[in-house]
């Protein structure tokens, strides 16, 4: 087990070092930042004193290596807009992203779990089907798109819940059900998939012969081993819709960790924007990690 | 003795076959009845059709199903849950997939006898490692906080039977117990049904195709035959006098040590099991059987060559 964790640990290293590199090439591939940021009225004199202010005279490997050694310290520099530094500007806007992340995986696995499991009882029926094809277009539908239309539907015309702002517990009913729509397709057919299996293994023929309620055999004996599989993805998933909900951030005007990456790309202030790529990075890797040892938790043969 | 479970004309069919046509045995309080028969027999889709565990789109009727003298087709899903893993309990074939990898062996023990006998969880631990001792399984309090991946098959294997033991059952129905298990390991656990079958005073109705383990461990013997009970007669009996041509057949392919001569080929019955579908009529063996004649193709009748001894076929006895 400490082996395991060791050699995941290793690798989310890697996954973090290319992150880092990749952001820092794909930033610069923008163009002159020092043009960008100077804006559009600035003499070529004022270009200069931007680039000698901001450090991008010097050559790019230092200012690379210059980047990296002192985020490995945990300095992410500073922001060029909101003069303010990058770590602090992501602490206050995490909380949001966090909570829309969450709830929206909590809206997806409350919906996939029971519509796979029932699915999976009523394998083949009408029921089963009309599941399947609601996940058929979960997949299809944009994101932005269903937000448009919740908030027309929700927002306007019925007036229940606010469009925009972070305000109250309100205003991440609408966002959290558009992220979970993405992730519900995805964990219902695995549930039914999963559920299916185990209905039909030999363990619950055991669990029926010993007489136990229904109940104890679809949710104590099929469940626990049909649940492994979504575990590890809904995990991911969370990682997806923190990393993912930039655009609906956007559509809601929810100020947060997507949000900011938007409005820090628009205004090339890339140290910003390396961060962000940076920290959901982490938070992916770290996810996936924490997915692992929640299948060791659920299933006792990977504990060995 | 008194009848435990009485099976009367049962009949199963799967979407277009008949797997189970017309079987009838029973089995007395205190008896090891094997049922024995080749693969696809229908032997256990017999014993699953009884405890009502048919896979979905199996139906079963009978003209008597009664256990205990209750009517078991009157029984709903609630009702049969009931004697489930209680007054009739049942082991399987595959020891290695039977239990639940998730849970501890003491989880899967304790639960059955929490459900039906409404003990604590103290009580129902304490009679699963008695039993786990009982079954030959040393250090029964370590076995009871390991999971099943932990365990060898034979030791499975164990763990189904006093698992089924929980609840003090009247009556173990075992689906080919031995069959997935190495030799060594086949003999002591028929040895451990044999021994507990005898101690608790068990009923038990035994599946296999192993005509040693009947001669072993059977009181009553019923061959099966394309979903027919072609014969049915004590061991002794069986073995002494078979009176079916199957079971003539069955017994010529067991080789006996002594009677048989290194040079003589052992027996065999040549063709196959057909493939029946509703409607089939008249005798299932008939296209294997050398006495067979046209009126095999019509009607088979019910004979009885002894007190206890039946047989379905038209040779006289």
């Amino acid at each position: 087990m400490l082996q395991f964790l060791f050699r995941r640990l290793i690798v989310a290293l890697l996954v973090a070092a290319t992150v880092m590199t990749l952001a820092f090439i794909l930033t610069r591939l923008s163009g002159d930042l020092a043009i960008s940021i100077a804006g559009p009225n600035a003499t070529a004199a004022d270009i200069e004193a931007v680039r000698k202010a901001y450090g991008l005279d010097r050559p790019v490997l230092s200012q690379f290596f210059d980047w990296v050694g002192r985020a490995a310290t945990g300095d992410l520099g500073n922001s060029y807009f909101f003069q303010t530094r990058v770590s602090t500007l992501i602490a206050e806007r995490m909380p949001v992203t966090l909570t829309l992340g969450l709830t929206g995986l909590s809206i997806a696995l409350l919906v996939s779990l029971p519509m796979g499991i029932l699915a999976a009882v009523r394998e083949n029926t009408g029921f089963d089907r009309a599941v399947q094809m609601i996940a058929l277009i979960g997949q299809a539908m944009p994101s932005f798109w269903l937000g448009l239309l919740l908030m027309i539907l929700f927002g306007l015309t019925l007036g229940w819940l606010p469009i925009s702002g972070t305000g109250s517990w309100e205003h991440f009913v609408m966002p959290g059900i558009v992220l979970a729509f993405s992730a519900i397709p995805a964990l219902t057919r695995l549930t039914r998939a999963g559920m299916i299996q185990a209905m039909g293994s030999d363990y619950i023929r055991t669990a029926r012969a010993k007489g136990l309620s229904r109940a104890s055999i679809l949710l104590k004996h099929a469940l626990r081993n049909a649940a492994i599989p979504v575990v590890a993805i809904a995990a991911v998933q969370l990682g997806f819709m923190l990393g993912g909900s930039i655009v609906i951030e956007q559509v809601f005007a929810l100020h947060g960790v997507g949000f900011l990456a938007w409005e820090s790309i628009a205004k090339n202030d890339f140290p910003v924007v390396q961060a962000v790529v940076l920290v959901l990075a982490v938070i992916y890797v770290a996810l996936t990690m924490v997915s692992d040892l929640m299948n060791a938790v659920l299933d006792p043969r990977l504990r060995a | 003795m008194s009848t435990l479970l009485d099976v009367e004309r049962l009949e199963v069919g799967f979407a277009g076959t008949s797997a189970v046509r017309g079987a009838s045995l029973t089995v007395e309080r205190g008896e090891t009845h094997c049922l024995v028969g080749e693969s696809g027999c229908g032997k256990s889709v017999t014993s699953l059709a009884i405890m009502n565990l048919l896979a979905r789109g199996g139906h079963r009727t009978a003209q008597r199903l009664t256990f205990q003298g209750e009517d078991l087709l009157k029984l709903d899903d609630r009702g049969m849950a009931r004697l489930r893993g209680n007054a009739m309990a049942m082991i399987f074939q595959e020891p290695m997939t039977s239990l639940n990898p998730a849970y501890t062996i003491g989880s899967q023990m304790t639960e059955v006898m929490r459900r039906h006998k409404k003990v604590s969880q103290r009580v129902a631990t304490d009679r699963a490692a008695d039993l786990l001792g009982r079954v030959g399984i040393t250090a029964p309090g370590l076995r009871l906080g390991q999971f099943p991946h932990q365990l060898s098959g034979g030791l499975r294997q164990r763990v189904m039977i006093a698992m089924a033991l929980m609840c003090e059952p009247q009556l173990l129905i075992a689906d080919e117990p031995t069959t997935a298990l190495d030799v060594t390991v086949q003999a002591q656990i028929l040895r451990l049904l044999a021994q507990l079958q005898r101690d608790l005073g068990l009923g038990m109705l035994l599946i296999t195709h192993d005509l040693g383990i009947v001669a072993r461990i059977a009181h009553r013997v019923s061959v099966m035959y394309a979903g027919e009970v072609v014969e049915s007669a004590a061991t002794a009996q069986l073995f002494a006098d078979p009176k079916h041509p199957y079971t003539q057949g069955l017994l010529r392919c067991v080789p006996v040590p002594g009677k048989q001569r290194q040079d003589e080929p052992l027996g065999s019955i040549p063709g196959t099991v057909p493939r029946i579908g509703p409607g089939f009529q008249g005798c299932g063996f008939r296209d294997r059987c050398s006495f067979a004649d046209a009126s095999c193709a019509h009607t088979v009748p019910h004979q009885t060559a002894a007190p206890g001894h039946d047989y379905l076929c038209r040779l006289a006895p």
